[in-house]
Parts: structure tokens; C-alpha cells; sequence
């Protein structure tokens, strides 16, 4: 994914000498050949995310679009107050990037485990944030906030995370896309866990089930006419996120729900319990200790309709 | 104009300026007339002595000088600068603090001329003063960026970042004015958190600077003549101020902060600032 943003973002700014790069120090062997053929549009802010924030709205008020970079929470939750006053209230034009959503830095420990951002960023008014699901979506979603005026979030996964979607799928900040049709149960995933999702569809269609497969790229702006189709043509929701289950993609969802005029649905959130992952393992150990594996997945769909699964 | 002359028209904006504060602060029922105080003499200088390259009928000239009120709550001060200097009706001044009105306790952007920014936390307008000077710099534009900073919010590490980030990126078109009136929030700079030696400090930290007077005009004025201090760095005026500054019963009270005059109060300073009101 990482790779994917890179590569579209030197397509964009071989075009647009607006775009400007600002990371954190970090993104060894990712961000060198941005920084060679664009050096003008290329800032190393050192380890000082509030002021790269800042610096951020400065140019993004003198005309720029800008994108801050660096990993897990320390271009988001380090310089907060910097995205809320100075980004979202002045509607700069400011992107903010981070690479590692979730539990993607594994062993790397809690401090990288980037797992209340979506909560955090969805509440900023002003804010846009998208978490796309694979490679295609990353180089769609990077196009399509360089076009948005406004501050962003970009949740990037790591590296290595399969590819969902041709590339010519259709992309539209807001409006979420519909990977697979079915009527018994729908999964709306966010981020790369969307991959975990339709394995779990695959699951699920051996048993006889037929799965709806969303994925919500973008959680603000949400795509609520998506969800309210879901919960008038499929049997039940279940959000996945590799987030906690407070306040993010579930909880975007249930506030569309528990407001909406229409049917009522069996629904439920996969997400990670509220508390800090505090055992040692790579990436896929702790969603596996954290229960979002495919089984886990597959025997949650299953409850939610009534059969075992 | 002689320099005589602009010396005498700029202590009369700044008189001016302390009397709208403390008319605005009566008014307004608000706090923070200490902090306006303290830099209207700055303020005087930078707007009424032909410092700033700001025309009030242009201010979306790329090239225009910018000016950033990092200390957000000394909004008074700032508002009846820009209103005395014609970049909005003064009867907005009115409207500080009222429901519904224009001008909000700290300074807000958009939506009032002349504001290129909204501050109101501590510690974030030179980060952003630093991306606009990059900006003209990349853009090469002529465009300054001036900083006005009070001594508390050196307390923010975010200022240290910026004040590292600016020298390393030769922003010799970035201005710093520290409204070092030595008081802050609850006491006085040097028991809540010394920030001795200030001036050194930034220096070793890669800045050109000046120690000023901030109440001396013929010093204000020579400092921002001078700018850049040295080619290839930012500069940083250190000016010493007195919070409260002009109205003896205020000069260097902690109560300044947040007191709001009563009427008997802005009869005695108004007599006491003297001045066209």
C-alpha cells in the first residue's frame, strides 16, 4: 500500500508542483526516490510532528497541497490539537498519512499499535478519512484527496497486503465500493482487514450463505445510502476493523442504524477489545489473540443470523 | 516623514491602540487587556511605522507580508491595531465578545480582514509562520512573516521544534517578536518555568537576535528596520515589555491577566494613556 501511494503520489507531483511531501523522519527505502526527483516538494521536518503539522497549514494556507508523513500514531495523535485548530478549522489543504493502521507494526508494541485514530479523526468536523482496503484503493484514494481541498486522514496499511480490486474500479471519496453480492449477511470491512472479510465470505458461501462484501474506504464523508441498502436488503451487519471497537468504522455504522427509519437488522461490531495489546507477536498473531481472524469472522456472521456456522 | 516624525505618529497609534483595548475589555466584560498591553508599542511600530508590506485593499497579493498572532488572546490589541489602520469598520470593535458579533476572544480567521490566522492555544503560530516563509521562499516571493509570541508559550515544546526548523531552512524572511512581559497564566515567568537566558537560547538555537525595549519606540523601529538581522537567519526580537504596560494600576500585575476594568477603571486609564481616543 505504502508502495502504491508513493508511486501515484510522483505521478501527481510530476504534474502539480503544489504538492508538497513533509515526513516525520521517517520512511527509510520508501520516501528516497520521491525526495530525489522532487526536492522542492520534499521536506524532511526531523522528529517533530507538531511542527510538521504546522508547517503543513502554513504552506497549505500559502497555496500548497501538502502531505504529512510518517507512522502508526505519531503523525496523528502526537500533533492532534495542530490537525484540529490549525488543519480542520482552517480547512487547510493538508493530508495527513500514516503508514501502519492497526496492529501492522505487531511486535513492535503498543506504542505503534495505531488503534483509536479512526475514532479520533472521525469526530474532527472538517476532517476527511479514508482507509482503503488494498493497493488499488491507496492509489485511487491518493488521487482523489490531492482533488479534495480539505484536511484528510489517509490510513495506509504497511507493505504486502493482496490485491482486492481491478484497477479501473470505481473510486469516489464517500462512496463505498461493493465487492461481492449477497442477501444473507452483510460484511462491511475498512482497511486491508476488508481481505480477511471476503476470505470469510468464501467461508461462509461453503455452507451455503451468500455474503455482501463492502468496503468502507472512506468513513467521513459516510456512505450511509450503502449501509441503509444493507440493512433493507441483507439479513444482518457486521462491521470489521482492525481498530477499536469503540468509535470507529462499527460505531460510524450503528449511528446510521440506530437513527434510520428503516428495518431493523441483527448487527454487530468486530473490532479490538478496549484495551492496549500488550502481548508480543507479529501482525497476524495479534489479530489472531485479538479475534479478528477469518473464524472469528465467519462464527460472528453466523450468531448474527441464528445459525451455526 | 522625518524619523522624528514616525516615531511620534507611531506612539500615537499605539496610544490609540491602548485606549480601544481597554474600551474593548470594559465592553466586552473580558480578560487579557495585561496582554494586549504589553505589545501595543510593537504593534504601533509594525503597522503604523511602514514596517509591514500589508495593503488592507490587497490581501490576497502572494506577496504580501503576513502577520501571526501566536499569543491569540491578546486579541484586543491586534483587532483595534486593524481596525484603527482601516482594515475594518471600527464599529466591529463593538462586537468583541457579543453574541452573534464578528471579533471573537481570540483571534479568529476568516472572516476578519487582515487575520491570516486563528490561534487561541499556545504554541502554534510559528509552525504555521514557518510554512508561510517557506513558502514565499520556494514560491520566490518577497512576502515576510512576522510572529508575535509571548514569553508563557516558550514553555510549549512545539515552539523549540519550529525554533530549530526555522534556522536549518535559512528562513532569514521570518520574523519572531517576543512580547517578554515576564507574566504569565498564574505568576511570573521566572517561578512558573525560567526561561532565562532567553535571548541565548535562541540564539544557540540558530537565530539572529535583538534585545529590545519593547517600549521604546526609537529602538523598536531601529530593530525593524534592520531586518533580516543577518542574511540566511530568522530573527528574533526579544522585547522586554511590562504586561499592562501605560495604565499604572495594571503595569506588571499578575490580577491583569484576567481582571476586566470597571467603568471608574477605564476613566483613570483612559486619563492615564492620554491621546485622541
Amino acid at each position: 500500500m505504502r508502495t502504491a501511494f508513493f508511486k501515484t503520489l510522483e505521478d501527481l507531483a510530476e504534474k502539480d508542483p503544489r504538492i508538497t511531501f513533509i515526513t516525520g523522519d521517517l520512511g527509510f527505502s520508501v520516501v528516497e526516490t520521491y525526495a530525489r526527483r522532487f526536492p522542492k516538494q520534499f521536506l524532511n521536518a526531523g522528529v517533530a510532528e507538531a511542527n510538521m503539522t504546522g508547517v503543513a497549514v502554513g504552506l497549505a494556507l500559502s497555496g500548497k497541497i501538502v502531505f504529512t508523513y510518517s507512522i502508526g500514531n505519531f503523525p496523528t495523535l502526537r500533533c492532534l490539537e495542530q490537525i484540529r485548530n490549525d488543519a480542520c478549522y482552517h480547512r487547510a489543504n493538508v493530508n495527513v498519512v500514516s503508514v501502519g493502521g492497526g496492529l501492522s507494526y505487531g511486535a513492535l508494541g503498543s506504542s505503534h499499535h495505531a488503534t483509536e485514530d479512526l475514532a479520533i479523526f472521525r469526530v474532527l468536523p472538517e476532517m476527511t478519512v479514508v482507509a482503503p482496503s488494498d493497493p488499488v484503493e491507496s492509489a485511487l484514494a491518493t488521487r482523489a484527496i490531492v482533488q479534495h481541498p480539505g484536511p484528510c486522514f489517509l490510513r495506509l496499511g504497511k507493505a504486502g497486503e493482496p490485491t482486492l480490486h481491478d484497477p479501473a474500479v470505481s473510486f469516489t471519496l464517500g462512496k463505498s465500493i461493493r465487492i461481492r453480492d449477497g442477501a444473507d449477511v452483510t460484511l462491511i470491512g475498512t482497511g486491508p482487514i476488508v481481505a480477511t472479510c471476503l476470505q470469510a465470505a468464501d467461508r461462509l458461501a461453503e455452507k451455503g450463505l451468500s455474503t455482501r462484501v463492502i468496503s468502507m474506504h472512506t468513513l467521513k464523508p459516510l456512505d450511509r445510502e450503502a449501509i441503509l441498502m444493507a440493512a433493507q436488503e441483507t439479513s444482518a451487519i457486521l462491521t470489521v476493523e482492525e481498530h477499536s471497537e469503540i468509535g470507529g468504522l462499527g460505531g460510524a455504522v450503528a449511528e446510521v442504524l440506530a437513527q434510520s427509519d428503516g428495518p431493523r437488522v441483527p448487527f454487530r461490531i468486530v473490532g479490538l477489545p478496549d484495551r492496549f495489546c500488550r502481548v508480543v507477536g507479529n501482525h497476524d498473531y495479534l489479530k489472531q489473540i485479538s479475534g479478528l481472524t477469518v473464524q472469528d469472522i465467519v462464527r460472528e456472521a453466523g450468531r448474527l443470523i441464528g445459525q451455526k456456522v | 516623514m522625518t524619523a522624528d516624525s514616525r516615531i511620534d505618529s507611531c506612539q500615537a497609534l499605539a496610544r490609540d491602540i491602548r485606549q480601544s483595548v481597554v474600551k474593548m475589555v470594559h465592553r466586552a466584560q473580558s480578560a487579557h487587556v495585561g496582554s494586549s498591553l504589553s505589545m501595543a508599542d510593537l504593534l504601533a511600530a509594525l503597522y503604523g511605522g511602514g514596517i509591514i508590506r500589508l495593503d488592507p485593499k490587497r490581501l490576497d497579493d502572494p506577496s504580501r507580508d503576513r502577520f501571526i498572532l501566536s499569543k491569540g488572546h491578546a486579541s484586543a490589541g491586534l483587532y483595534s491595531t486593524l481596525a484603527l489602520k482601516g482594515f475594518f469598520p471600527k464599529e466591529w470593535l463593538d462586537s468583541f465578545y457579543q453574541n452573534g458579533g464578528k471579533l471573537s476572544g481570540h483571534v479568529s480567521y476568516p472572516g476578519v480582514p487582515g487575520i491570516e490566522f486563528s490561534s487561541g492555544s499556545l504554541g502554534h503560530g510559528l509552525s504555521v509562520a514557518c510554512g508561510m516563509a517557506l513558502a514565499s521562499k520556494k514560491d520566490g516571493l518577497t512576502g515576510r512573516v512576522f510572529a508575535m509570541l509571548s514569553d508563557g508559550e516558550c514553555d510549549e515544546g512545539s515552539i523549540w521544534e519550529a525554533a530549530l526548523f526555522a534556522p536549518h531552512h535559512k528562513l532569514d524572511n521570518l520574523v519572531v517578536l517576543l512580547d517578554y512581559n515576564k507574566i504569565q497564566s498564574l505568576g511570573h515567568v521566572k517561578d512558573v518555568l525560567d526561561l532565562e537566558p532567553l535571548g541565548k537560547k535562541w540564539e544557540s538555537f540558530g537565530w539572529a537576535v535583538r534585545e529590545i525595549d519593547g517600549h521604546n519606540m526609537s529602538e523598536i523601529l531601529g530593530a525593524l528596520s534592520a531586518l533580516p538581522f543577518t542574511t540566511g537567519r530568522p530573527s528574533c526580537v526579544v522585547a522586554h515589555t511590562v504586561k499592562g504596560k501605560g495604565v499604572s494600576f495594571m503595569e506588571d500585575k499578575l490580577l491583569w491577566h484576567y481582571r476586566n476594568p470597571t467603568a471608574d477603571d477605564v476613566t483613570k486609564a483612559l486619563a492615564e494613556i492620554g491621546g485622541a481616543a
